[in-house]
């Protein structure tokens, strides 16, 4: 039992992110990796991208970005080979492409909608008559000047 | 027995909040004035209740009361006082009840403090406010109760997520729930206005002290954990755009653009009719974050939710709540017409732009955390939306207000000249572009990211200092002589220049060093020697500990000496990483110990991160404006009243 335990706090400790024995010996190649990793999503993880994942699998996803880089895939070439396996979920950043147009556009479009609104009321507070902003009752403007005055 | 008492008193306040709820909105229609009346004694006896329930609760925990099945799931006798304490609120049962402590503590502290509200409005907001308390009540009772008892009470504790055993997250719940909650002030007089038909000056001033307590709390809460993900999650994120963080991000964002759009109903009678909405959707947001976090609908987007029936309960009371009030909208929001007449260019068009833009901002942010779900039930696609998309899609509207903020700022109400407003920012302007040009060329042009953030960052702060000096009248003396509420948008608008210069070098230049080193090796890391003189094991109170000793030198001075370490909780089984950091002003250092490697190394993370603090320092500040504006006189006095008696005699008598 004692050694069961022993097994499993073992086996429990922390992966830590990139480990030094991944990291490829060419820079260049590296910083490609590295780039790449940070868009990828660890797919048992809580919304955690491969490159910053304690988990296993992300781990193995991260030597698998590696190796296609090795082979000499290019960036575009990765991501196919990874969402050819693993589907789209694997993208922290969505493809823009059918309905996830929608979710691109969404932002844009909504930010013209409320430049128009507001440019019709600004344009109609410009164009409206000057009247006395007092809209206070004259009770309650003696009530606000006491409380103004104290 | 204490947790009897404590049941007890937490459906005590059920049945309390339930006639508060009722009994001084029927008073308020009918204009009797003895059912008003009740509602502030109401408020009081439900904040007691439920003050004595999570009394109750606390006392459980730090007397380690295994018979209570909450205890048991989330506490452990060996814990330390502190997160015994904070365990109560670690957890789902004891949080909500924490929720609604918060919420009767708002209603309770509107009944203390507004003594110089016309009682018709505040039995009301006392009712909306209680009604909101029936619901969660009902919630905590029938989904969530925190006072269940176990037949046969175990001998020790499962232990709270040692994750959360930290000081940072100790006190990152309850200022997060102050800031979500006290929105719920801002909703229950946005709802008592639309009742009445009315919205006026007094009216903006009656409820921006409360939206701006709550968006102070709320500010602290996000800086504090964000603060938390940095230091303990081991690689010294910051921001994650996860959907929990996002539910805190999005109230945020929706309370700044009401807080700036109440000025505008204060100053100038316009923007009513919106400014009622945006005070429904902050709390509408706040409900929702509440659910996404309840629900786990979002992080497990697989299996609907954690505890369906918790996530339908929280999504009824999300309809109801938000549906009523946006109907109630709907039929009264045409009555409120705007007064204030004001020119394309002036202080209101550039806070219809503010408003505009956070919105729009929020919008981003709302539509980006529901669209996995949406794209799954609607289109059969299961995807992700994570940190790349909201980087590029919310950047843009951060980078838009910080352009036009101190511009916004200076001008003068109803009608302004860009040129005239300009003069007194054109020191602010030729800063910003100076050392942004000059952080081009010492970043030999890596990105644009350092440069951008850098005049943006410079362009707010100097800007702030150029709004000061102008509205000082270019003297020194009448500074000190500015109104609070001025003081208090300085501070701000300058911290969120503050943060967004943290942000942006703290990204563009972080250096990372992964490597294996030896013990009594020394690598360099950016100009910095750092040496692993050591690696012990000792045992903490709970846990187990694998401590490193590493000295940092730079040009033969000793900068720090770093004791990084890895954690074992054998009660919950889990490790976790306690990154050891030397803060500074200009960089942390930041250092993680690894595993054991198979040649007898260690593996070593090591960070240097440029104006880390910058970050949360901005946010810190901001906070603090909210604060001084707090205390600014003007809004004292219309939330307060301290003496409304002695005061009415004399100035009707002075008419």
């Amino acid at each position: 039992m004692r050694l069961l335990t022993l097994v499993f706090l073992l086996l429990s400790t922390p992966v830590m992110a990139v480990q030094p024995d991944e990291v490829l010996a060419d820079p260049v190649l590296e910083s490609r990796a590295r780039e790449l990793s940070q868009g990828l999503r660890c797919l048992v993880c809580r919304n955690e991208n491969i490159d910053e994942s304690n988990a296993a699998l992300a781990r193995d996803l991260r030597l698998l970005v590696r190796e296609r880089l090795v082979a000499g895939d290019d960036d575009a070439e990765v991501i196919a080979y990874l969402v050819d396996r693993y589907g789209e979920y694997v993208l922290l950043r969505p493809n823009a492409s059918g309905s996830n147009l929608i979710l691109w556009v969404a932002g844009p479009a909504m930010l013209i909608l409320a430049l128009g609104a507001a440019g019709l009321y600004m344009r109609r507070r410009r164009a409206a008559p000057d009247e006395q902003p007092m809209a206070l009752s004259d009770a309650e403007e003696t009530r606000l000047r006491e409380i103004l005055e104290k | 027995m204490i947790a009897e008492l404590g049941h007890f008193t937490l459906i005590l306040a059920f049945a309390v909040a339930g006639l508060q709820a009722t009994i001084p909105m029927i008073g308020a229609h009918k204009d009797w004035r003895g059912w008003m009346a009740m509602a502030g004694p109401a408020a009081t006896a439900q904040f007691l209740c439920l003050a004595a329930s999570f009394g109750a609760l606390t006392h459980a925990f730090v007397t380690s009361d295994f018979s209570l099945r909450l205890v048991v799931l989330n506490s452990h006798t060996l814990k330390p006082m502190l997160y015994k304490v904070a365990g109560v609120w670690g957890n789902h049962e004891g949080s909500m009840l924490l929720w609604v402590l918060i919420l009767a503590g708002f209603g309770a502290s509107a009944a203390w403090f507004g003594a110089a509200l016309p009682p018709r409005l505040k039995a009301r907001v006392l009712s909306v406010q209680a009604m909101i308390g029936v619901a969660f009540l009902a919630f905590i009772i029938f989904t969530s109760n925190p006072f269940l008892r176990l037949a046969e009470p175990p001998f020790d504790g499962e232990d709270l997520n040692p994750l959360l055993q930290d000081p940072g997250l100790a006190f990152h719940p309850p200022f997060l729930y102050l800031g979500y909650v006290g929105l719920s002030m801002a909703f229950s007089f946005a709802v008592a206005a639309l009742i009445e038909g009315r919205v006026d000056a007094a009216w903006a001033r009656w409820v921006r002290p409360w939206t701006l307590a709550a968006w102070m709390f709320l500010t602290v809460g996000i800086a504090l954990g964000s603060w938390w993900a940095y230091y303990e999650l081991g690689w010294g994120g910051f921001w994650f755009w996860d959907p929990v963080e996002n539910a805190s991000f999005m109230p945020w964002l929706i309370a700044t653009a009401l807080l700036h759009s109440a000025v505008v109903v204060e100053k100038r009678e316009a923007l009513k009719a919106w400014t009622i909405l945006l005070a429904i959707l902050a709390f509408g947001f706040s409900l929702v974050g509440t659910f996404i976090v309840r629900s786990g609908i979002l992080t497990s987007v697989h299996a609907f939710a954690n505890d369906p029936e918790r996530g339908v309960f929280i999504l009824a009371i999300l309809a109801v709540f938000i549906g009523g009030a946006l109907t109630l909208y709907a039929a009264r929001a045409g009555a409120m017409e705007a007064k204030g007449v004001f020119g394309l260019v002036s202080r209101e068009s550039a806070l219809v732009m503010n408003n505009v833009l956070l919105a729009v901002a929020a919008f981003v942010v709302f539509v980006g955390t529901l669209w996995p779900l949406i794209a799954e039930l609607a289109f059969d696609r299961k995807l992700s939306v994570g940190a790349p998309f909201f980087d590029q899609a919310f950047t843009p509207f951060m980078v838009v207000l910080a352009i036009i903020l101190p511009l916004g700022a200076i001008m003068p109400w109803k009608r302004a000249s860009i040129a005239n407003s300009f003069r007194p920012l054109r020191g602010a302007l030729i800063l910003a572009v100076a050392l942004g040009a000059l952080t081009f060329a010492v970043d030999t042009g890596q990105s644009v990211l350092a440069p951008v953030g850098v005049a943006l960052g410079v362009w707010l702060i100097a800007g702030v200092l150029g709004e000061l000096w102008h509205r000082a009248g270019r003297r020194l003396i009448r500074l000190t002589r500015l109104p609070r509420a001025d003081w208090g948008k300085a501070f701000a608008h300058a911290g969120f220049g503050v943060s967004i210069l943290g942000i942006s070098l703290l990204t563009a230049w972080d250096v990372e060093d992964i490597r294996v080193a030896q013990v009594g090796e020394t690598f360099t890391v950016a100009g910095y020697e750092v040496t692993l003189e050591n690696v012990e094991n000792l045992a903490g109170p709970n846990y187990q500990s694998t401590m490193a000793t590493m000295r940092i030198v730079r040009d033969g001075q000793v900068e720090a000496v770093l004791f990084p370490e890895k954690r074992l909780y054998p009660v919950a089984r889990m490790p976790t990483t306690e990154a050891a950091i030397d803060n500074g002003v200009w960089r942390d250092l930041y250092i993680v110990i690894g595993d054991p490697q198979s040649d007898g190394g260690w593996a070593v993370r090591t960070y240097i991160k440029p104006f880390a603090n910058w970050i949360w320092a901005g946010a810190i500040i901001m906070a603090m404006g909210g604060a001084l504006s707090l205390t600014d006189r003007r809004y004292r006095v219309a939330a307060g009243a301290r003496k409304p008696r002695n005061l009415t005699a004399p100035t009707v008598a002075a008419e």
